[in-house]
């Protein structure tokens, strides 16, 4: 009887700890279990020679001294690096867009929705539709280029186009996720404050730089995010239209290593895994930056 | 005893009259088969496989489970891993490896000695590795050349025996403003195919198998012959432009318009073109022509099935390899009307069909240097992916060649240990 008042009193008096903590093991525990101790284990897988299917031999650091002279490694490498630069354009393209919809005039509503429709597409059918475009006869593009007088251009097959032309193609719905985080963004201005600005004589740029960019900086951050993870995860459009090619000058980190692990003529796992340990490295950095400039802000808000 | 996969087939019931074989009728149980054959007309032959086999032995169960034949490339992994069905679908010769390595694909050696697979002395190397036999093949098909009959005709040319003759016919095509050969190297084993076919062509079969194997260096002076006749036909502008940017259907249209006069395919290549409206006196066929004076190899690409290790079933997978490869199923399966290709069978009869006569008589009296399974299939996965790469380079940017050999001679070094 007295234990048992124990017990209950134990429960009752570490309630506060225990609620919070029921209601995030299952969360925590999923965490662990498909991100964490996978990200673990690709550590781990790197350090060895493995087919997936027999013995794996225990090899150190091998597979990343290979990936430093690996040329198909630094080009993947470099083609990133093209991928979160140029990616980032989507930011200040959809800011414009933004801007110019964000009035009210008859039947804004339907603009606003052909602005946001190549977001809703999937990434296969964007990446179809401008492989389309790009084809070397009978492409929109050579079309166009036809008119105005320029020879035609083979954007996917030139090793020195081709990854600047998947770039194009993934910018499109990039560009209207933006816009969209934008005109949210652009609802929540103040009113009152633009009234002020104006009084003081602020217009055009003035104002767009001074009073309503920086009540839109939780848009832009979130803008940020999204489109950095999305140059991250170029996969699928590279996949569609150019399968790494012409001789591999497309390829980025993450298709890389779907190719020496996962696809027909790969099975290295331990070469794929050092792979996916680099780019999880290059991701650290970001979301480190990310977690960090959150916690300042969350900081800040507890003042 | 038909699970509900195939209840639904009933075109092609490879039925009970089969009594050639002498099959131990207390076969029980389920025999489990994964097959890749997924495209509609292999589809087809498949499920009459497993309808008919059922059928034979009352006291057994077949369970027949079709994937796409690109995903199990990968699934193949798992499926012998886990939970093992009895019989699958896989490729011959280099291919096998890993599944031989790893212990996963069963030996059937006993059945080639004991005589339980007769008529399969001629393709019995292709199962062979290590000495020993993993499984049975159950169709070939050849590769060529492919061409316009129209065009050459309009042309007045005839089909060459020599790379001369060949050169010779390609500079009249191109000046009535036509390419030679149309190719699509986005996917990259088209490329493939031309490399095997100038190397075994200039170097002869043997030295194609010994850089196969990793024996020869990239940068061995033969293989630059290999190229430099390559380039010749490059160089003239033989093949179609921007390549690169197609996969082989792709490039098809090309030859349908009549903008190329031919290409460089297996004999999978024939129903497309039939199917596009191209009539059959407007398709025809030769072999590669001879370059060097060696013997003539071909590549001839076999699928095959194997027993699963760890199956369940061994017996009921045995007497199906033997029911898959006597000699009445294979002229069944193979006929022009199933899947179009030829028999593995020595006994079978080949389908009545142009293309399939014309190959079947190349293959077996014109092909003395030896029968390669493919580019991709004989060297192992890893070279062969970047090798591939490679030719496609070489292909848009001969100059580059150098540089190629170098990059492929110094993965040689590190994928042969």
């Amino acid at each position: 009887m007295a234990t048992a008042h124990d017990d209950m009193s134990w429960v009752r008096r570490n309630r506060m700890t225990l609620t919070p903590l029921l209601f995030l093991a299952p969360g925590v525990l999923f965490f662990l279990a498909y991100v964490i101790i996978p990200i673990l284990q690709s550590f781990n897988i790197s350090l060895y020679d493995w087919d997936g299917l027999g013995q794996a031999t225990y090899v150190g650091l091998d597979n990343y001294r290979e990936l430093a002279t690996d040329r198909a490694f630094e080009i993947s490498l470099w083609n990133n690096v093209k991928w979160l630069v140029l990616y980032l354009l989507a930011i200040p393209a959809g800011l414009l867009i933004a801007l110019f919809l964000n009035q009210t005039i008859v039947g804004i509503r339907l603009y606003k929705s052909l602005f946001f429709f190549p977001f809703v597409i999937s990434q296969v059918v964007v990446g179809l539709v401008f492989s389309w475009f790009y084809l070397p006869r009978e492409g929109l593009l050579n079309a166009v280029l036809g008119v105005v007088g320029m020879d035609p251009i083979n954007v996917l097959g030139d090793p020195t186009l081709a990854t600047y032309g998947i770039i194009a193609a993934g910018l499109w719905p990039q560009t209207a996720y933006c816009m969209i985080l934008y005109l949210t963004g652009l609802n929540a201005v103040d009113p009152e404050q633009i009234e002020a600005g104006r009084l003081d004589g602020a217009k055009g740029w003035r104002m767009l730089w001074h009073v309503i960019l920086p009540q839109l900086k939780p848009a832009t951050f979130i803008a940020f995010v999204v489109t950095i993870i999305g140059a991250l995860r170029s996969f699928d459009l590279i996949s569609i239209m150019t399968n790494g090619g012409p001789f591999g000058s497309t390829r980025v980190l993450s298709f890389y290593m779907f190719e020496k692990a996962l696809s027909e003529y790969g099975f290295r796992m331990g070469y794929g895994s050092a792979i996916a340990v680099v780019l999880f490295l290059i991701m650290l950095v970001f979301i480190g930056y990310f977690l960090w400039s959150m916690y300042q802000d969350e900081k800040a808000a507890r003042h | 005893m038909l699970n509900t996969l195939k209840a639904t087939v009933g075109t092609l019931a490879l039925s009970a009259g089969l009594t050639t074989m002498a099959l131990a009728d207390d076969l029980s149980g389920t025999l489990r088969i994964i097959s890749d054959m997924s495209n509609p007309a292999p589809r087809a032959v498949m499920e009459g496989l497993a309808a008919g086999f059922d059928e034979q032995h009352p006291g057994l169960t077949v369970e027949l489970e079709v994937v796409d034949r690109e995903a199990w490339k990968s699934q193949i992994r798992n499926a012998l891993t886990a939970n093992p069905p009895d019989v699958v679908n896989w490729y011959a010769a280099n291919r096998m490896g890993p599944y031989v390595r790893a212990g996963l694909f069963e030996d059937i050696s006993d059945m080639y000695a004991s005589g339980d697979l007769p008529g399969l002395d001629s393709v019995k190397g292709a199962m062979t590795m290590d000495g020993k036999q993993w499984g049975v093949p159950y169709t070939y098909y050849q590769w060529g050349i492919y061409y316009r009959e129209d065009i050459f005709k309009e042309l007045g040319l005839s089909e060459p025996t020599t790379f001369e003759e060949e050169m010779a016919n390609c500079q009249k095509i191109i000046d009535s403003g036509r390419k030679c050969y149309t190719i699509g190297s986005k996917f990259l084993w088209t490329a493939g195919g031309w490399f095997d076919y100038l190397n075994m062509r200039t170097n002869g079969f043997d030295f194609h198998m010994q850089l196969a194997r990793g024996e020869v260096e990239w940068t061995d002076d033969r293989v630059r012959e290999t190229f430099a006749n390559w380039r010749k036909l490059i160089d003239m502008g033989a093949f179609i432009d921007d390549h690169q940017t197609y996969s082989w259907q792709e490039a098809l249209p090309f030859m349908l318009k009549g903008e190329a006069a031919a290409y460089l395919m297996g004999n999978f290549v024939v129903p497309h073109l039939r199917e596009a409206g191209l009539g059959d006196d407007q398709i025809d066929f030769y072999q590669f022509p001879k370059i060097a004076d060696v013997a003539m190899g071909e590549d001839a690409p076999t699928d095959t099935f194997h027993i699963a290790a760890n199956a369940q079933n061994k017996a009921a997978a045995r007497a199906f390899l033997q029911y898959v490869t006597s000699p009445d199923v294979q002229s069944k399966i193979n006929a022009a009307d199933a899947l179009g290709q030829l028999p593995v069978n020595a006994n079978a009869s080949v389908g009545d069909d142009e293309f399939l006569q014309q190959g079947f008589e190349m293959l077996s009296n014109n092909a003395t240097g030896g029968i390669a399974q493919f580019f991709d299939r004989d060297f192992p996965a890893e070279m062969a992916a970047l090798a591939m790469e490679g030719l496609q380079e070489f292909m848009v940017f001969p100059d580059n060649l150098d540089d190629i050999l170098n990059r492929l001679e110094s993965a040689r070094g590190r994928i042969y240990k």
